[in-house]
């Protein structure tokens, strides 16, 4: 009996784990700034360069990072969903444009709409090392306390805005500053 | 002329596994210090490569910034921890030995102790297998039938 029933449980708990492994996302990486400070960082303004923008700006509120640029095509994919969220909500989504160039990176606001309070202009991708950027767009939600508490890698799409993201934000809006 | 080709390959090889850019050092310890640890961090784009084999544009960054932590005087280990502070342990290819790393680091070593208890089984199975006893009707019948045998032969 045994010697039947042995390759047959060996094969299934190889079926197990190998369709597990297919459904995992090797892209998907875990954050490590999970409920941690959002850190720092002090960037020019995409449309003022003179002013300065920075998350301490944000402290007391719930707000979402969104990681873009113009060369990333997936950016497009999801730009939509962000502006249906900028519409819907009074969430601030705070745009880090990442490794862009200034003039292009307007020109694609302005002709996709701009769902963003206010876009950081990092030119050379330093805080988005800090943020632990990788795979372009990215969106971090922060809490009051300036802790980040979820990252969504990859584009944002409505699932994700209404199962994950919205929800986190009513309840985290809940909790005190 | 194949060797010529074949040494031009060779030769090829070297520059395409070397990081694209050229960084200078002041002391042979620094760029050890460098080419070890681009070897030993991964790049979270093309993940099955590290920093120094990725042409990733973050990979590109992410040397850059371990090129100037080096000449600041940054050791190994403030290197890593600032890797491992914004991409995690995943940076790592040899990530450190946590509850959460350990089946990575014992789980080969369970199924190898695993894979020679299973063999044990099956040979001691083999062996008591190969010893058959025969009670006493069987014993006369074997001799029964050898001398069967015996007396065909001598005829």
């Amino acid at each position: 009996m045994w010697r039947y029933l042995a390759p047959l449980g060996i094969f299934i708990v190889l079926v197990v784990f190998l369709s597990i492994g297919l459904k995992l996302d090797p892209r998907e990486v875990p954050s490590p700034l999970i409920n941690k400070p959002a850190p720092a960082f002090t960037l020019p303004k995409l449309h003022q360069p003179q002013q300065s923008v920075s998350p301490a700006d944000f402290k007391g509120k719930v707000w979402l990072l969104n990681v873009w640029a113009s060369w990333c095509v997936s950016c497009r994919a999801e730009h939509p969903v962000l502006n249906q969220m900028a519409r819907s909500s009074q969430i601030p989504i705070i745009g880090l444009n990442y490794k862009d160039g200034r003039d292009v990176a307007q020109q694609w606001l302005r002709q996709r709409g701009d769902p963003y309070s206010v876009s950081a202009f990092d030119e050379d991708g330093r805080a988005g090392i800090d943020w632990g950027v990788y795979g372009v767009p990215e969106t971090f939600v922060i809490d009051k306390r300036g802790n980040i508490r979820y990252k969504h890698t990859g584009p944002v799409d409505q699932k994700a805005v209404s199962d994950k993201i919205m929800p986190l934000v009513r309840e985290l809006e809940k909790e005190p500053a | 002329m194949k060797k010529l080709i074949l040494l031009l390959l060779f030769a090829g090889l070297g520059t395409a596994f070397a990081g694209v850019e050229v960084h200078k050092f002041e002391q042979a310890e620094q760029e050890q210090q460098y080419n070890r640890l681009i070897a030993e961090l991964r790049c979270l784009v093309c993940q099955n490569q590290n920093l120094a084999d990725s042409n990733a544009e973050l990979a590109q960054d992410l040397r850059q910034e371990v090129y100037e932590m080096i000449q600041n005087g940054a050791s190994d280990q403030e290197i890593v921890n600032f890797m491992v502070a914004r991409y995690g342990d995943f940076v790592l290819y040899r990530p450190p030995f946590k509850t959460t790393t350990a089946f990575l680091w014992i789980g080969p070593f369970i199924i190898l102790i695993a894979g020679f208890v299973i063999l044990l089984v099956f040979i001691r199975k083999r062996k008591q297998a190969g010893a058959v006893e025969l009670d006493e009707s069987e014993h006369a019948r074997a001799r029964e039938l050898l001398n069967e045998k015996n007396e065909t032969d001598s005829q």
